[in-house]
């Protein structure tokens, strides 16, 4: 490695002021708390600490990534190859799935157990990993991030988008980073309540069951295009339709593959064994469905972990991103075998700071920052993902009601006036599309 | 009959291959069959071409031949020939060029090239050292001109020095006792450094060559002037050269200035040697836009002020949404001053968001 020469500063107008710890301008303290009152947990800091934070934090990233080598290319191989015997095997002992012996399936059992597992691996391991150039840096055009596709519903270009992109770079500003809450779950109370969160805990669970759709969906930005749909350009709605017709593809190979061809195949240990293997894989994404979203919610929605707004991320320098990072991420703590099952995103402020660092590099490093956010008065969120879990569940309830404000309106009351605005809110629209109605008919049997 | 019965035949067997491989696409996906296959048959026919090592035998004290089982893809080679092989050094996959040197005498289904290990040099230290036979390698096709003609010269004059006899070594196992009239005039720094030294000696002993040695720390670097002296008639030889890019360049100056510059041959593996250095010319291949860029600029914003569609995302480094291929030149990792030098055909992927020129370079956008 050769360290950059010292060259001038340049112009932070045209570069990103991300790709710098410093910055020509000196930056504001930050306030104590923010404007919604709650307290700012890095108030006590510095604009020199956080550079310092910021320069202590680019050593040892440039520390880990010196050292990458044969070791970490071994591993990653050896967790892709484990994947695909595993996967190859279960499907095989899924081609016996109807097989009944002392009144149950043992192969259905033992299969869906397996595929689950190596769908499990592929999709966090191995897919989320490999997409987020964790491995480029081997040079193998397979385990690459420009060439990955994985088990999913969602295109890996798109995905790639939605989440290296925009929720790595904007990680939990409120308004700007979707994966707080996803659009459809208040997981802040600096989220502005609405009566369609008071059906959360509903959301929530359906979110989790259909996860792999959702993340679909999501990254497709559906929500937004069916919102927005009369104010696009005819170009957007044109990248919208091809997007789209990418998403719907990949779903019809997936399904093809699990739900069709599959079980097709096991038709060799009997007529109705097909039924029994199309349950199999249907089980087996269910299951990884279920993890991922259990996993995934412990990232960035326990207690204790901070939100951002859009104007205190103005002029951002590296250091500053670095400790947004940090609050807004949460760990879980467990044996080695469960965080490989999280694909190490149970080391989320690890991956969050390091996105791109190989994934079996977080639980090294993870003592470090720990004792780095602790010197510097920082919350290092962490627990056991029954305690998590736990956690943003009751969250999920909570925050589905109004915020309770002293002296303020009763929630009671807030809910009832909701409830009454968008009745005559829905209402008002009929009327307004009744007269719309009426109005294109009359014009009609004028001209007839 | 059975010429008239093929070509009905064929369609249906090919349909039939057509649903196969369909149907096994459509139980692989998103990978790809082949991704299965290879974990249990890596050389097999209709794979990436790979090769295992099934020997490496020392040949100096820093050049070694390694001996190569190709997958059943290689199509085989004419002497002089090289190929890329693809390496794996510290988890890092690198590729180098480098000739055949085996001969007909080889174990059928396997291919050797000879190696020496440069100063500071990943691969050849790696190759020559490290590696253990059973290791799997990326291969490339042989490819390259420096061959014998099909119609063989009666007279020949081979001018090589250091590693630079690997690809004559390759012709003269074949066809050695083909040619009439063979002189060699070789040079390396001792006589203990002579790669293949103790073949070409017994091949001169036999009276199969003529060789001349030329041990350059004793008596200094060949000049080619001497050739008159050393070998009279090379004027009326047909000549291959292959050494170092300084050898390679007096030689062609050389037979040029006698006007026998079509007579003559060279081989060069590394036609130009990047240096990196601060800012450079970065040409945008697809789009054909050329830009100059300081070394501060990064790719992506050099381009983008000159109106080249580049890929990006997060402009920090840590989406990997602007990766965009380095097809030569070398780029400086604005974060920590790293360097990535591509070669002509290393073909490296590159962030451009965060990687600024450092010489000049070509992206193929």
């Amino acid at each position: 490695m050769t360290l950059a020469p010292e060259r001038p500063a340049q112009s932070a107008t045209t570069l990103n002021s991300r790709l710098r710890i410093d910055s020509d301008a000196p930056r504001p303290q930050r306030p104590a708390t923010k404007s919604s009152g709650k307290p700012n947990p890095a108030a006590h800091l510095s604009p020199e600490q956080i550079e310092g934070i910021g320069r202590e934090l680019d050593a040892l990233r440039q520390e880990v990534m010196d050292s990458r080598g044969e070791r970490d290319a071994a591993y990653i191989r050896r967790v892709i190859k484990t994947q695909r015997y595993l996967e190859l095997g279960s499907r095989a002992v899924l081609l016996f799935s109807g097989v009944k012996v002392k009144g149950f399936r043992p192969a259905w059992w033992i299969g869906t157990a397996g595929l689950s597992v190596a769908k499990i691996l592929e999709n966090m391991e191995i897919g989320h990993n490999v997409m987020h150039g964790q491995w480029d840096w081997m040079r193998d055009p397979k385990i690459h991030s420009t060439a990955w596709e994985w088990d999913n519903a969602s295109p890996a270009s798109q995905w790639k988008h939605s989440h290296n992109e925009i929720h790595h770079t904007f990680t939990n500003v409120l308004g700007r980073d979707n994966d707080l809450g996803y659009g459809i779950l208040r997981v802040d109370e600096d989220q502005p309540w609405s009566l369609f969160y008071l059906f959360q805990p509903i959301w929530h669970v359906g979110n989790a069951i259909i996860f792999e759709y959702s993340i679909a969906a999501y990254d497709l930005e559906l929500g937004g295009y069916l919102a927005k749909k009369d104010r696009m350009s005819e170009e957007e709605k044109a990248k919208f339709r091809k997007d789209a017709a990418e998403v719907v593809a990949k779903i019809k190979r997936q399904a093809t593959k699990d739900y069709v061809v599959h079980p097709a195949l096991s038709v060799v240990s009997g007529p109705t064994a097909p039924l029994h293997t199309l349950t199999a894989n249907l089980v087996a994404n269910l299951v990884r469905n279920l993890w991922t979203n259990t996993v995934i919610i412990c990232g960035h929605f326990p207690p204790g972990i901070a939100t951002f707004e859009k104007t205190s991320i103005e002029g951002e320098t590296r250091g500053e991103w670095y400790l947004r990072q940090m609050l807004g991420s949460g760990n879980i703590s467990g044996s080695k075998a469960m965080h490989i099952m999280t694909g190490n995103l149970s080391h989320q402020i690890e991956h969050h700071l390091f996105p791109d660092m190989p994934s079996n590099r977080y639980a090294e490093i993870a003592p470090r920052i720990r004792d780095l956010m602790e010197r510097h008065d920082l919350p290092y969120v962490t627990g056991s993902l029954a305690k998590q879990v736990g956690s943003v569940y009751w969250k999920v309830v909570q925050l589905s009601l109004p915020n309770k404000v002293e002296g303020g309106p009763r929630r009671r009351d807030v809910i009832k006036d909701a409830v009454v605005r968008s009745y005559t809110r829905k209402k008002k629209l009929k009327r307004i599309a009744a007269a719309k109605k009426a109005k294109a008919a009359a014009a009609q049997s004028a001209t007839a | 009959m059975s010429t008239q019965t093929r070509p009905t035949a064929s369609p249906w067997l090919a349909r039939f291959r057509t649903g196969i491989a369909g149907v096994a696409e459509s139980l692989a996906t998103p990978l790809v069959p082949a991704d299965y296959l290879d974990l249990v048959s890596p050389l097999r026919a209709g794979a990436d071409l790979r090769g295992r090592i099934v020997a490496i035998t020392p040949e100096t004290p820093d050049a070694a031949t390694v001996t190569i089982r190709p997958g059943r893809g290689w199509l085989g080679h004419r002497p002089g020939q090289y190929i890329r092989i693809g390496v794996d050094v510290d988890g890092v996959r690198n590729w180098r060029a480098y000739s055949l040197t085996h001969g007909p005498d080889q174990p059928a289904g396997t291919i050797s090239i000879t190696v020496k290990a440069i100063e500071n040099g990943v691969v050849s230290n790696h190759l020559v050292r490290r590696t253990r036979p059973g290791t799997l390698v990326m291969l490339d096709q042989a490819t390259g001109e420096f061959c014998l003609p099909e119609r063989l010269p009666g007279k020949v004059l081979f001018v090589t020095a250091g590693s630079g006899i690997t690809p004559v070594m390759g012709m003269l196992r074949h066809h050695l006792d083909d040619l009439e009239d063979v002189v060699l005039v070789h040079s390396a720094p001792t006589a203990s450094d002579v790669v293949f030294g103790r073949r070409l000696r017994a091949y001169a002993a036999s009276g199969r060559l003529t060789l001349h040695e030329r041990a350059t720390d004793e008596v200094g670097m060949l000049d080619l002037a001497e050739l008159d002296s050393l070998v009279p008639d090379w004027r009326e030889r047909e000549a291959w050269t292959c050494g170092p890019t300084g050898l390679l360049d007096a030689a062609e100056a050389h037979w040029e200035a006698e006007g026998l510059a079509d007579r003559h041959h060279v081989e060069r593996f590394r036609p130009t040697v990047i240096e990196p250095g601060e800012g450079g010319t970065v040409t945008f291949a697809a789009s054909g836009k050329v830009v100059e860029a300081d070394g501060a600029t990064p790719i992506l914003d050099a381009g983008e002020d000159a109106g080249v569609l580049l890929p990006s995302g997060c402009r920090m480094g840590i989406c990997f949404g602007c990766v965009s291929t380095l097809r030569q030149g070398a780029v400086r990792d604005l974060r920590n001053g790293e360097i990535t030098v591509a070669e002509p055909g290393d073909d490296l992927p590159v962030q451009t968001c965060v990687n600024a020129a450092a010489g000049p370079c070509e992206i193929d956008r």
